[in-house]
């Protein structure tokens, strides 16, 4: 690695060679991302056929592994549509402004010991923000389409991303008073020395409702209200078409794989390994974010969708006490002689 | 009030959701049981009702006698008959046209042909190109029937009994 930098330092000047080593590692961690959100869509389609007793895709390729391609191609050579009435220049910002968060939120994620774009300290708060812009895409999609199911399903997403993000906010005090720090890095170092040391014993209940809050984040089932198919069609993306549904289809899933990769690092330890003398590697943080995927999926194969009021419920008067209550009650364990267990 | 309680904490537990996962993981596990269809097929009764076809005597003879009572009986109007005197002095159709995209297969027009004229055979998987391929002319029809004339006289063969 270090060889292959000072071999390109020598080629350019080091202000050029530096810009182009940032965009070579953003290219590393985009590219693979790309490809895995198009294999998560074969994965669900799989998971799900096979949950339903069917098997799924199996034409296009081996097993049907040639699906996602396919699925692209098509996509690609679409028609975008252009509704008359709808606000052109937002119309074609919304796809952007959903997806860009999205992967603009993988500069600060660490995928083992130093391998990280960005080691800032505010890691996990530049994360929040990030992801909050993220339900801008969604509002203005439905603002600019001029349609009245869009509209709807854009106000619907915004008001849920907006309650959920309260309980997730608080989750995430937890795990800041476990770890004393806001960087990834150092939440996942915190977390060292086997599985009993995670996050998620002592945080329990807090990442039972992230990871719920999380389903709610990126509009999955049981929580895709905003989409909502069998009352307002598709909900936000009902005007698009072609490529530009294809950036909201991917910003949905670069978001489960998001979250689920926060979920991994923050309360499963990242890419320490659950027994200490087996060695930490990338390879078991990928192992918990495919575990933590599969539930994603697990969960829309099995619950139906969730009516409105019930969501709202469950995030203000259900999700929202649970978790003041548990951070309240960390705080007062620390201050006992059993405070260790807490850390 | 223990009622509520116990209610109280099994939702909060989440006990009847991962009651359900399990449910469906244990289908995960399952056997699949979907039919590949080009390459396994389904079983079909003999009383399949498909694609039209118009028989023929064995003297090679065509059955129709034009008394257009599959056209009067046909409840989506798909069947079109034009009738003439032929040389022998017998009435034959000129024109016998079935509407496929109008058809709903209820099997009406074989129950009411006198004589075993205007069949359904098991053919469900044929396809048009262009705009009116599905609109089958006499020919056509007798044409199928010739092709299939093996196979629609053994499922009428099997049907005898219950006719
Ligand atoms: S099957 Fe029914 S609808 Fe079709 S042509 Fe015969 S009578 Fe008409
Ligand atoms: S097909 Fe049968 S019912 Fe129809 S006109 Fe000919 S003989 Fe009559």
């Amino acid at each position: 690695m270090d060889a292959l930098m000072t071999s390109v330092f020598g080629l350019w000047g080091p202000s050029i060679a530096k810009t182009f080593w940032i965009l070579l590692k953003i290219v590393a961690v985009v590219l693979p991302l790309m490809i895995s959100v198009a294999y998560l869509t074969y994965f669900e389609r799989k998971v799900i056929g096979f949950m339903q007793v069917r098997i799924g895709p199996n034409r296009v390729g081996y097993f049907g592994l040639l699906q996602p391609i396919a699925d692209a191609l098509k996509l690609l050579f679409k028609e975008i549509i252009l509704p008359t009435a709808s606000n052109k220049v937002l119309f074609f910002l919304a796809p952007v402004l959903a997806i860009a968060p999205a992967f603009a939120a993988w500069a600060v994620i660490p995928f083992d010991l130093n391998l990280v774009i960005a080691d800032i300290d505010a890691s996990l708060l530049y994360i929040l923000a990030m992801t909050s812009i993220a339900v801008y895409g969604v509002i203005i999609a439905g603002w600019a389409s001029n349609s009245k199911y869009a509209f709807l399903g854009s106000l619907r997403s915004a008001a849920q991303i907006v309650s959920y993000e309260i309980a997730m906010g608080f989750t995430l005090v937890g795990v800041l008073m476990c770890a004393n720090s806001l960087n990834l890095g150092k939440i996942v170092m915190g977390q060292a020395g086997g599985f009993w040391h995670w996050y998620v014993w002592p945080l329990f209940p807090l990442f039972i409702i992230y990871f719920i809050s999380a389903v709610a984040e990126t509009n999955r089932a049981p929580f895709d209200v905003a989409e909502g198919e069998s009352e307002i069609v598709a909900g936000f993306h009902v005007e698009y078409s072609g490529m530009a549904f294809a950036v909201f289809f991917l910003a949905e899933y670069a978001n489960m794989i998001l979250v689920s990769m926060l979920a991994a690092l923050m309360f499963l330890g990242g890419w320490l390994s659950p027994i200490p003398f087996i060695p930490d590697s990338f390879l078991w943080l990928l192992i918990k974010v495919a575990f933590l995927l599969f539930c994603f999926i697990w969960f829309r194969a099995t619950f139906p969708r969730y009516r409105y009021d019930q969501i709202m419920r469950l995030g203000w008067k259900i999700f929202i006490p649970i978790t003041i209550a548990w951070i309240v009650f960390i705080g007062g364990m620390m201050q006992t002689s059993w405070g260790y267990l807490f850390h | 009030m223990i009622k509520k309680t116990k209610q109280f904490l099994s939702s909060l537990m989440l006990i009847e959701l991962l009651k359900g996962m399990l449910l469906t993981g244990r289908y995960f596990f399952a056997r699949k049981i979907t039919v590949q269809y080009p390459e396994e097929k389904t079983p079909q009764s003999n009383r399949f009702r498909g694609l039209h076809a118009l028989r023929r005597y064995a003297n090679g003879e065509e059955r129709c006698i034009a008394c257009k009572l599959c056209e009067a009986v046909c409840p989506a109007m798909a069947i079109t008959i034009e009738s003439e005197e032929r040389e022998d002095k017998t009435r034959r159709t000129t024109r016998y046209d079935i509407d496929l995209t109008k058809c709903i297969f209820c099997g009406f027009c074989e129950e009411s042909c006198p004589v075993d004229s205007i069949v359904e055979t098991r053919i469900l998987d044929y396809h048009g190109e262009s705009r009116g391929d599905l609109i089958y002319t006499k020919e056509m029809l007798l044409a199928v029937g010739d092709k299939y004339e093996k196979q629609i006289a053994e499922d009428r063969a099997q049907d005898e009994r219950y006719r």
